[in-house]
């Protein structure tokens, strides 16, 4: 057994015995100006797993990702992290409380370096990676350190959009389809690094169109409709509900 | 005697002067619009008003505390920043997300207030304030004689523009603000106090704008209009560098401060407009600015 099997293992137990969720979303809803986006989702992830968001494109994945981080403020209902309300914290408090974002326009920054965009974020606890971990793990981020962010490739961003969250140690990372218009090579090495995530701890929640990608990492998937989360199951039932969810999804 | 196209020396570069100092200060203070603008998305038109503070305060420093030129430098400046974060965190937040016309027409007030209440109280004569001792007399450099003053208000502001510059483009803060810049909901999102560095920018935009008010009081009279007399050529020096370029606004005010010297020498008759025919020719090149980015 591989250290990840023994920590998916362990995060399915946790889910099945009485242990409480890190991330309790209850009844959210979210609005961008009059539109309503989201009716009331709820979803629970478990510490160190990994969470996949289906949903076909415009159901609410992303606008999940953005009302639990604060991002969207017009918001109702509850989000708890570690067992306390963070839905009053202003936006710069919910990092500090141990969440991180990835956004799926990556959010790299043109007027800074890279080392600079790697910087940016402020560690929020102590056992994130340290500058010379992450050069090992991203050695063509060490390469162009200089380079301005947005001088690399859509799939360096990528990295550096991921790399920059694993410097800060939070324990949630919210990831926004982190393979979007990547190159296989390139999805496999995000694959990669996300299994690094999870030696580490960290839990995942992930917006991911790429099934076969997301069947690879994810311990639950929740299946998001019209502003709701309509399904939620194992990635053990995943076989038996390929089908179903191909048709469902429209993929 | 030596003549250049047929004008001495001396008078070429005592234009030269003329125009460097006023370049000096066209540079302070569209630095300082250029930072707030760049970040705040607010058309800072109370920026003149900020400069008429700054050297009120001076003045009131000496008249009233006894205070000097050097005590100044560094409370006045103070005092214009500390105004600056109170308008910024009790009014001019509320108008964040809003058309920039609010803010715009916001600061715009502010400056009125500001200006009637100092014309209120000191009338609009102006109050003479001395340069301090050891900056008096003039030292001759052999092509011209350089009132000293006149040379220390160019270093320093040489000083501070590019001190300014090197905060921004290589320190910490510097990255937050260039980040917060480019996409400030994503940078509060990684635990930076955007709120606070809003705040922070602001009032150093002010006293960037206050430490010019001092160093403009021992060159020209205290007064409440000294404000609104430089601000429109200070807009027309942002529009022609690119709003929100912090280069292009120290570049670009030293060297209309320059090109109006010039004039002075060449065609007087056009050196009040000239800034004016430059920003004209940019906006219709490029509209950008000579420093901005298309966007």
């Amino acid at each position: 057994m591989t250290a990840t099997d023994t920590l998916t293992a362990s995060a399915k137990t946790a889910r099945g015995g009485g242990a409480a969720p890190q991330l309790k979303v209850r009844n959210l809803e979210a609005w961008y100006g009059e539109s309503h986006a989201l009716h009331g989702v709820d979803l629970d992830i478990y510490p160190g797993e990994t969470v996949t968001l289906l949903g076909r494109n415009g159901v609410g994945k992303t606008t999940t990702l953005r009302a639990i981080m604060g991002i969207i403020r017009k918001r109702k209902g509850e989000v708890e992290f570690e067992q306390k309300s963070i839905m009053r914290l202003p936006l710069h408090r919910i990092a500090r409380a141990g969440i991180g974002f990835v956004p799926e326009e990556r959010g790299i920054f043109a007027s800074l370096t890279v080392e600079e965009n790697l910087t940016l974020p402020p560690v929020v606890a102590g056992d994130g990676m340290s500058l010379e971990q992450i050069y090992e793990l991203f050695p063509n981020l060490l390469e162009r350190r200089s380079s301005p962010g947005t001088k690399l490739s859509g799939g360096e961003q990528q990295m550096l959009a991921i790399a920059r969250i694993l410097r800060t140690g939070v324990r949630l990372i919210l990831l926004d389809e982190p393979t979007e218009g990547l190159a296989p090579v390139i999805v496999q090495r995000i694959g990669e690094v996300l299994k690094v995530l999870k030696t580490h701890g960290v839990s995942v929640l992930l917006v991911e169109q790429n099934f076969r990608f997301a069947s690879r990492i994810a311990d639950h998937f929740y299946v998001m409709d019209h502003g709701q989360v309509i399904d939620s199951f194992p990635v053990s039932e995943l076989p038996s509900r390929t089908e179903a969810l191909n048709t469902a999804l429209g993929v | 005697m030596t003549t250049i196209f047929g004008v001495a020396l001396p008078v070429l570069m005592g234009q030269l002067l003329i125009g460097l100092i006023n370049g000096s200060f066209y540079a302070l203070l569209s630095l300082g619009l250029a930072v707030i603008f760049g970040l705040l998305r607010i058309v800072n038109f109370a920026h003149g008003a900020f400069y008429m503070v700054g050297a009120f305060v001076a003045w009131m420093l000496l008249s009233y505390a006894g205070v000097g030129y050097w005590g100044a430098l560094f409370l006045a400046p103070l005092a214009v920043g500390v105004l600056g974060m109170v308008i910024e965190r009790t009014m001019l937040r509320a108008l964040y997300g809003l058309d920039h016309l609010y803010g715009l027409l916001f600061t715009f007030g502010l400056a009125l207030l500001l200006e009637g209440g100092f014309r209120h109280f000191y009338g609009t004569s102006g109050l003479p304030y001395a340069a301090p001792e050891a900056l008096r007399g003039a030292t001759n450099l052999g092509f011209m004689v350089l009132p000293n003053y006149r040379g220390w208000v160019v270093v320093a502001s040489l000083v501070l523009c590019f001190g300014t510059w090197a905060i921004i483009e290589k320190t910490k803060v510097g990255a937050y603000l260039r980040a917060a810049t480019e996409n400030s909901t994503l940078v509060q999102a990684f635990g930076v106090n955007v709120p606070l560095l809003l705040t922070l920018t602001y009032g150093f935009g002010c006293a960037l704008a206050g430490i010019a008010g001092v160093l403009a009081a021992p060159l020209f009279q205290v007064s409440p209009l000294m404000g609104s007399n430089i601000i429109i050529v200070v807009f027309a020096v942002v529009v022609i560098g690119g709003m929100g370029s912090i280069l292009g606004a120290i570049v670009t005010g030293y060297m209309l401060g320059i090109v109006e010297g010039l004039c002075k020498v060449f065609y007087p008759e056009a050196a009040n407009i000239v800034v004016f025919v430059i920003m004209a020719i940019v906006l219709l090149l490029r509209p950008a600015g000579l420093f901005g980015k298309d966007s």
